[in-house]
C-alpha cells in the first residue's frame, strides 16, 4: 500500500485522472477548479499519461468536446465549478441521454449574482435533473477515491452514464491533507481499459443523436430513468470492491454515531466534518444524536436513507443551497419526499447555510440540532431556517 | 489520353440516403449530398441542429450511411474537436486502426455565424485536423425563416419583415469566410452545388490538407427565399454570375478565384426570382448593386486579378 502523503485535493483529483489513464481531457479554467486543470495540463505535458488535453474556449465547448471524444471511444475527463457547470448545462443532458461515460470533477461553487467564487452547492443542485450520477465527497481522500471509482462505475456496460464527483470548492478543493494515494498497478488492477460498445467509426457507422418525435420521447425518458435507477447496484459493487482492495469503504448513505440516535443531522459534502465535531460534543454530554452523510445524490438512495433515519424522531437537514421561493433547501425537500409515507417518519427541519463560502462551525451545528429538537417538542413545522444571517 | 485538364468526376457512391424530409428544390440537401460523395466513407460527421439534421434523423430512421453525431445547435465544432482528439490518441495507442479518417463538423448559417461562432473560432484557432462545412441558406429556415447574421441586406424574413419604417434585413451579410481566414488556417473556400465539380474539388483539397479547414457552401432555400423549386440550380448560377457569391479558395492566406466572372450580370436578374426581395425599391436595389460591385472588386484585388 502506498504511503501517506500531504497533497492538495485538486492535485490528487488530477492524479486520479492520470492513474485512470484518461485519453482525452477537455477543460476550461474556473475558480476553484483551476488547480485540477493546471495539474492535468502539466501531467499531459510531461507525458505522464498518453492523452490529448483540449484547451477549449469555454465550458460549453469543454463538455461538447467530451461528448465527441467519449462517443469516439476515448476515456474522457473534465472538471469545472459554479458558472462553468451552468454554462455546460444543456450539454449535460445530452451526455446522459447519449449514455456517454464521461467523468467530471465539480468543485462546488456558489452562483452569480452577486459574483462569488467560494463554495456552496447551488451549481450541483442546478445540475440535479440532468441525468448524471452525482457523488459527493467529504474530503480530498474521498474525492481522489471517488474519481477512480467513477470511471469504473460510468464505463460498466450496465451503467454507461456520466458521473460527477463533487468536492466542495476551497473547503475540499484547496485543502492540503494527508492522503493515501494509489499507485498505477493498483489502479490498473481495479480499473480495466475502456472500450465503448458503439463508437463513432467508419467501419461500423452509427447514427447518434437522432431526434425523438412525441411518439418516442416519453419512452426514451422512461428508459433513461430506469437505467439510471438500476445503476445503484453497480455503484455499490464498485465501492465494495474498492473497499476490499484498498480498505476504504463507501456506501450511498453513511452514518456517524447513529446508534440509538433519536436526533439526527444530515449533511452532504465537506461540512460533515464540523458536524461530526458537534455530534462528538453532544454525545459526550449524553445526548442521543447522530449524523447522516449523504454521498450518493443521484440516483437517490431512497431505501438506504429510510433505513438510516428509521430510529430517529427528529431529523435536521443542512443544505448549502437555496431554492428561491420554494421549500428552502433542495436536499431537505428530497429527504422529506423520501420519508413521506414512512410508518414512523422523523420530524424533519430544514436549515440553509454555508452559502458562498460562509463557514459553518461545530457550534452552529449544535445550535441547528438544538433548534430541531425544540421545534419537534413544540410540534412547530417551519418551512426552513437560514442560519448565520447577520441582521 | 486526354491532354486537357481532366474533369473531376462526381463519385457514384451515395452516403446520404434518399427518403429524407428535405423540401422540394432544397439546394442545401443537394450540397450536402455532394459534400458526402466527396468525403467518401472514411469520415465521422458532427452535425449541428438545423434543417439537415432534422430532415435526416427522425428516430428510428436515418439518412446517414456514415458515422454521424448530432448533439446540440452551437457546439458542433467543439464536438468535432473531441472526435479529432479521441481519434488521435486512440490511433497513437493502437486501440483502433491507423486508417485516415476525415473529421467533419457541419452546420447551417445560424449554427455557424451566430450561435456556433465561438465554438468554431475555438476549434479553428486550436488547429484541429478537421473540416467545417457551413451550409448557408441565409436565415434560420428550420424554425421558419428568421434572420441570421448571414441574411442578405434587404431580405425579408419573419424577424426582418419589411414594413412602413423598415426595408427588411438592415445589416450586410456577415463575411464568414473572411472570419475563417483571420484564424490563419491552411484552407478556406466557398462552394455552390450549381458548380458540383468545383465543390467536389474543394472538398477533396480540404481532405488532403492537415489542420483546420473551412468550407462555406451557398444553399438555395426555395421555402425561405420564396423562389420556385425548379429554379434552385439557376439561382445558384446567378449568385456566382452576378458576383454576389463568388467562388474562391484561400490557401495559406492566398486568395484565388476558382470561377472568374469577366462581366458580372445585373443583380436584378437574381433578385427578381425571389419573393424575399420583392419589396425592394429601385434605390435599394441600386445600393445593393453598388456594394456588390465594390465587394467583388475587392475580392478580385485580393486574388490578384486586377
Amino acid at each position: 500500500m502506498t504511503k501517506r502523503v500531504g497533497i492538495e485535493a485538486s492535485i490528487a483529483v488530477a492524479e486520479a485522472a492520470k492513474l485512470a489513464r484518461i485519453e482525452v481531457a477537455a477543460a476550461y479554467p474556473i475558480t476553484p477548479q483551476t488547480h485540477i486543470v493546471e495539474s492535468l495540463s502539466e501531467i499531459v505535458a510531461n507525458g505522464r499519461v498518453d492523452a490529448e488535453f483540449i484547451c477549449v474556449e469555454s465550458e460549453h465547448s469543454a463538455m461538447s468536446a467530451c461528448l465527441g471524444s467519449s462517443a469516439t471511444g476515448a476515456r474522457t475527463f473534465t472538471a469545472t465549478a459554479g458558472q462553468g457547470l451552468e454554462l455546460m448545462h444543456e450539454v449535460l443532458y445530452v451526455a446522459s441521454s447519449s449514455r456517454l461515460p464521461i467523468v467530471m470533477a465539480v468543485c462546488n461553487r456558489a452562483l452569480s449574482g452577486p459574483l462569488n467564487v467560494w463554495g456552496d452547492h447551488s451549481d450541483a443542485m442546478a445540475a440535479r435533473d440532468c441525468g448524471w450520477i452525482q457523488i459527493f465527497s467529504t474530503s480530498g481522500q474521498e474525492a481522489f477515491d471517488q474519481t477512480i471509482c467513477a470511471f469504473r462505475i460510468a464505463e460498466d456496460a450496465k451503467v454507461l452514464f456520466p458521473v460527477m464527483v463533487h468536492l466542495d470548492g476551497f473547503h475540499v478543493s484547496h485543502v492540503v491533507e494527508p492522503m493515501l494515494l494509489l499507485d498505477q498497478k493498483e489502479v490498473d488492477s481495479f480499473l480495466p481499459p475502456y472500450t465503448y460498445p458503439f463508437p463513432l467509426h467508419p467501419d461500423k457507422p452509427v447514427t447518434m443523436g437522432a431526434f425523438a418525435p412525441p411518439a418516442i420521447y416519453t419512452e426514451a425518458r422512461k428508459a433513461q430513468e430506469e437505467a439510471l435507477i438500476s445503476t445503484t447496484d453497480t455503484i455499490r459493487s464498485v465501492w465494495d470492491d474498492f473497499g476490499k482492495r484498498f480498505g476504504r469503504h463507501y456506501t450511498p448513505v453513511e452514518t456517524y454515531k447513529a446508534e440509538g440516535a433519536e436526533v439526527m443531522l444530515l449533511t452532504m459534502g465537506s461540512f460533515s466534518q464540523p458536524a461530526e465535531l458537534a455530534i462528538d460534543k453532544m454525545r459526550d454530554e449524553g445526548k442521543k444524536v447522530g449524523l447522516i452523510k449523504l454521498r450518493l445524490w443521484r440516483p437517490f438512495p431512497f431505501d438506504d436513507l429510510r433505513q438510516a433515519v428509521s430510529g430517529a424522531s427528529v431529523l435536521a437537514v443542512f443544505d448549502r443551497c437555496l431554492s428561491y421561493g420554494g421549500t428552502g433547501g433542495p436536499v431537505c425537500s428530497e429527504i422529506k419526499a423520501a420519508c413521506y409515507g414512512m410508518e414512523k417518519s422523523p420530524h424533519i427541519v430544514g436549515f440553509v447555510g454555508g452559502l458562498g463560502g460562509r463557514d459553518v462551525l461545530p457550534e452552529d451545528f449544535e445550535q441547528i440540532l438544538q433548534k430541531a429538537i425544540s421545534d419537534a417538542e413544540k410540534g412547530q413545522d417551519r418551512a426552513y431556517e437560514m442560519i448565520g444571517v447577520r441582521e | 489520353m486526354e491532354q486537357t485538364a481532366k474533369k473531376t468526376s462526381i463519385p457514384s457512391e451515395e452516403y446520404f440516403a434518399p427518403g429524407h424530409r428535405a423540401c422540394i428544390g432544397c439546394g442545401e440537401v443537394l450540397a450536402l449530398r455532394l459534400v458526402c460523395k466527396a468525403l467518401g466513407k472514411d469520415v465521422i460527421i458532427a452535425n449541428a441542429t438545423g434543417c439537415m439534421e432534422i430532415v435526416s434523423s427522425p428516430f428510428p430512421n436515418t439518412s446517414w450511411e456514415v458515422p454521424w453525431i448530432h448533439t446540440l445547435f452551437e457546439n458542433t465544432a467543439a464536438v468535432a474537436s473531441g472526435i479529432e482528439g479521441a481519434l488521435k490518441v486512440l490511433q497513437r495507442k493502437k486501440k483502433i486502426s491507423e486508417k485516415e479518417i476525415t473529421v467533419v463538423g457541419m452546420g447551417g448559417d445560424g449554427g455557424t455565424s451566430d450561435i456556433g461562432l465561438q465554438a468554431l473560432s475555438g476549434a479553428l484557432e486550436r488547429g484541429h485536423d478537421f473540416l467545417y462545412v457551413c451550409f448557408d441558406n441565409e436565415a434560420y429556415m428550420n424554425t421558419g425563416i428568421q434572420r441570421s447574421s448571414s441574411t442578405p441586406y434587404g431580405a425579408m424574413t419573419t424577424t426582418s419583415p419589411p414594413g412602413k419604417v423598415s426595408i427588411g434585413q438592415k445589416t450586410w451579410k456577415k463575411n464568414m469566410p473572411a472570419i475563417a481566414v483571420a484564424h490563419n488556417i491552411p484552407y478556406v473556400a466557398t462552394a455552390n452545388p450549381s458548380y458540383p465539380r468545383d465543390l467536389i474539388n474543394k472538398v477533396n483539397k480540404a481532405k488532403s490538407i492537415k489542420g483546420a479547414k473551412y468550407l462555406h457552401v451557398y444553399s438555395v432555400c426555395p421555402t425561405g427565399w420564396r423562389s420556385a423549386p425548379e429554379r434552385s440550380i439557376q439561382l445558384g448560377k446567378l449568385a456566382v454570375e452576378t458576383g454576389l457569391f463568388p467562388l474562391y479558395e484561400v490557401e495559406h492566406g492566398q486568395y484565388r478565384l476558382t470561377k472568374k466572372v469577366s462581366k458580372i450580370k445585373p443583380l436584378d436578374e437574381y433578385l427578381k426570382l425571389q419573393g424575399r426581395f420583392r419589396h425592394l425599391t429601385e434605390d435599394l436595389r441600386k445600393e445593393i448593386q453598388e456594394r456588390i460591385n465594390q465587394d467583388y472588386a475587392q475580392l478580385q484585388k485580393k486574388a490578384g486579378e486586377v
